[in-house]
């Protein structure tokens, strides 16, 4: 018998392919060939296949697919078409966004026209899919728990580069399409700003986040703990929750006085995860529109101490020049 | 089996990173309140070959001094910047400007080798201007350079042109048309520290009109058409102009700034004051000494776009916070204090390349001062070209002497 641990996949189970329940006529848009992949079950489910298409999923990659080629075909018009400096220069090539003065007008193509249809595109291509996870959900009549999380993440996206250019009249102020040209804007739009850290949404959206890979962490190596117990099979623990179970508990009331039930550490994980773009987005949103300096705001709050002096403070010089 | 995987994972991983970061042990130096973040980060990868690199020559040794005895300037001709000196420091000065700037092929550089009066090679021209600059960085600019002061040695190197220089950034190899514009962004650019953002930085900030550096708003809620008008993308130009002063100085941010709010000047090391000055210093530097040496460069010394070689942050620092560690040449070499030098106007404002020296407008803007007797002698501008004879004189041939006043 082979020996079980939990860190590595070691045991793969294959057998006839699992087609999934009827679903009447929609039956028709899944892929019909079922293929089975060593590697993928060293990850995950050995079976791959069938994929449902239907018209938002095929409609949504199509769309999302021109846009991701106008951004790929705009970085490579930037290198001249040059292959090579394409793939050197990769991480730092970006779509960028008009420029201030074009304010919410429609700029011609060069000068940011590009990345407002690329900006459409995607939205559209995005808005399919999460149709897609609706639908799919529906028509295996799960709750709507994943089209709301995946909800949560598209306000985030839509804050970043359409609600909050609108409120602050302008194009220019959302995110370029880029690896790095998108991290340095992050860095920019804070320090413009005044230190997003001072931004209450910003607070609680990094406590989501941080916490969301805590709680993954916390309830993944609980249940690989008790694995050996059958502790994976959370759901029907729920109603019998046999030693596994019995054990996890005990183990997290010892560590901390209480535990979460097999039922309610997902809805822990379901709210982190939401949260993190929800409150990500409203602080995005009430920045520049609503607040101009978080670090202002902070110390108005009683949020941001003051600490003692190293060195005697500065004078801004433009004064002092302007006295003479 | 497993571990194989695992010990190769972790292999390729660490391979990974040490490609791309700089590998620990990084030195930190605290310099604000505990537990504030306020630290001087270095590398002593990179810190311990800049130390080796930043050694003082060794000084030419002291002139003898000769109180009364006759002045270079009473001695040779066309003397405009140092006649002051007496003859063994005027000597001793050229000695050292050559062992800075042209060790290799020594006074040949920039004199005619019968007739060291001659202002026929450009590179004389051009040093009699930078010998103004860096009298004037010395006196006008002394908020940001203090005591330790600039000599050529600070930027030269022993090399004749500067290693750090800029020229104006030509437009990126992109393709026209409708493809979309990267507006000067976007690319590997070393200029910015390989930021993504806006290489023309020195353009921007360092040259001719510049824009405004400040874009943090200045209070807690906007106030509508007053702080809402800095956008994040002028936002990501200063904080492309601060990298290359990271950069350049070898600091991180909290050498001069405190980051939890970077505007406030209250609880800024003072550091940033020196720094303010030097935003305003190299602007002036490039406006009335670089740029307008521009008609006197033959086209190799000229950027893509024909301008004319310019100074940044790194044409001094080179990677150290204060150049040279701080160590000051000034009193080895007290002629570059610029005090009482240079006549009665070292340091002229609208600079005329075409204009001789003691035709050029003083600060007051009207009278040419005729302190000195420095005017390029007749007998040698009469044997120049006649191109060359208007670049030192001013005058076409057919003016006759020298007239022409700006």
């Amino acid at each position: 018998m082979a020996e079980y641990q939990n860190i590595f996949t070691q045991i793969q189970v294959r057998g006839p392919a699992e087609l999934g329940v009827p679903i009447g006529r929609a039956t028709g848009n899944r892929t019909t060939s079922i293929a089975s992949s060593r590697l993928l079950g060293a990850f995950a489910n050995a079976q791959l296949g069938p994929i449902y298409l239907g018209f938002t999923g095929t409609l949504s990659i199509v769309l999302g697919l021109i846009a991701f080629e106008i951004i790929g075909f705009n970085m490579l018009a930037s290198v001249n078409w040059d292959v090579v400096e394409f793939v050197r220069q990769l991480f730092w090539l970006a779509l960028e966004p008009p420029a201030p003065e074009y304010g919410l007008s429609i700029p011609p193509m060069a000068d940011g026209g590009w990345w407002l249809l690329t900006g459409f595109l995607l939205t559209c291509s995005i808005g399919l899919w999460w149709t897609r996870t609706f639908l799919r959900a529906r028509a295996l009549g799960l709750g709507y728990h994943i089209p709301w999380a995946f909800g949560a993440a598209i306000w985030l996206y839509l804050v970043l580069g359409f609600i909050r250019p609108v409120l602050m009249g302008s194009w220019s102020e959302a995110v370029p399409f880029g690896l790095f040209p998108h991290l340095d804007w992050t860095a920019a739009f804070s320090i413009r700003y005044g230190n997003l850290f001072y931004n209450p949404f910003h607070m609680l959206s990094i406590v989501f986040l941080y916490g969301s890979a805590v709680l993954f962490g916390m309830h993944a190596g609980t249940i690989l703990a008790v694995g050996r117990y059958g502790g994976e099979r959370e759901l029907e623990q729920i109603t019998d929750r046999g030693t596994a179970t019995e054990r996890a508990s005990l183990y997290w009331r010892w560590q901390m006085g209480f535990n979460a039930t097999m039922e309610s550490i997902h809805r822990w994980a379901w709210w982190f995860a939401v949260l993190t773009p929800i409150c990500g987005g409203i602080g995005i949103l009430l920045t520049g529109t609503v607040v101009d300096n978080w670090y202002l705001w902070g110390v108005k709050h009683g949020i941001a101490p003051s600490y003692p002096a190293v060195y005697p403070p500065s004078i801004d010089p433009s004064l002092t020049e302007a006295m003479r | 089996m497993n571990r194989s995987i695992l010990s190769s994972a972790l292999l390729i991983g660490s391979l990974t990173l040490s490609g791309c970061w700089e590998a620990p042990p990084m030195d930190t130096e605290q310099i604000g309140y505990d537990g504030v973040g306020m630290q001087v980060t270095s590398n002593p990868d990179l810190t311990d070959p800049l130390k080796r690199a930043n050694v003082l020559p060794e000084p030419i040794p002291a002139a003898a001094q000769t109180e009364g005895g006759p002045k270079a300037g009473d001695v040779y001709q066309n003397v405009q910047v140092l006649g002051d000196l007496s003859i063994q420091e005027f000597t001793r000065t050229m000695a050292s400007i050559t062992a800075w700037v042209s060790p290799e092929q020594g006074c040949a550089y920039c004199h005619v080798g019968n007739n060291f009066a001659s202002d026929e090679v450009y590179t004389k021209i051009v040093s009699r201007r930078m010998m103004q600059m860096t009298m004037q960085t010395n006196t006008e600019w002394y908020d940001h350079v203090g005591e330790t002061g600039v000599t050529c040695y600070t930027c030269h190197r022993g090399l004749n042109v500067p290693e750090y220089i800029w020229f104006d950034e030509p437009p990126a190899n992109r393709t026209g048309g409708m493809a979309a514009n990267s507006y000067q962004q976007n690319h590997a650019n070393e200029t910015v520290a390989y930021t993504s953002m806006a290489r023309d930085v020195f353009d921007r900030y360092l040259d001719g009109e510049q824009e405004k550096i400040r874009v943090i708003a200045q209070t807690a809620l906007p106030i509508r058409n007053v702080t809402q008008n800095q956008s994040t993308q002028a936002t990501e130009n200063t904080y492309s102009l601060m990298m290359h002063m990271s950069d350049s100085l070898g600091v991180n941010c909290t050498y001069c700034h405190n980051s939890r709010n970077f505007s406030s000047w209250e609880m800024s090391p003072p550091t940033r004051v020196t720094a303010w000055h030097a935003l305003q210093m190299v602007p002036s530097l490039n406006a009335n000494f670089l740029s307008p040496l521009q008609p006197v460069y033959p086209e190799i010394r000229l950027g893509q776009l024909g301008d004319a070689p310019k100074v940044n942050c790194t044409t001094c620092h080179q990677g150290v916070a204060k150049p040279l560690y701080g160590q000051s040449m000034l009193d080895d070499y007290p002629v570059w204090r610029g005090e009482g030098l240079g006549g009665e106007r070292p340091y002229v404002e609208a600079y005329d390349p075409m204009v001789p020296m003691d035709q050029q407008p003083t600060l007051d803007g009207d009278q040419p001062v005729s302190g000195q007797d420095a005017v390029p002698g007749e007998d040698e501008s009469a044997s120049l070209d006649p191109v060359l004879r208007h670049l030192m004189t001013g005058s076409t041939p057919a003016d006759g002497p020298a007239s022409v006043v700006r």
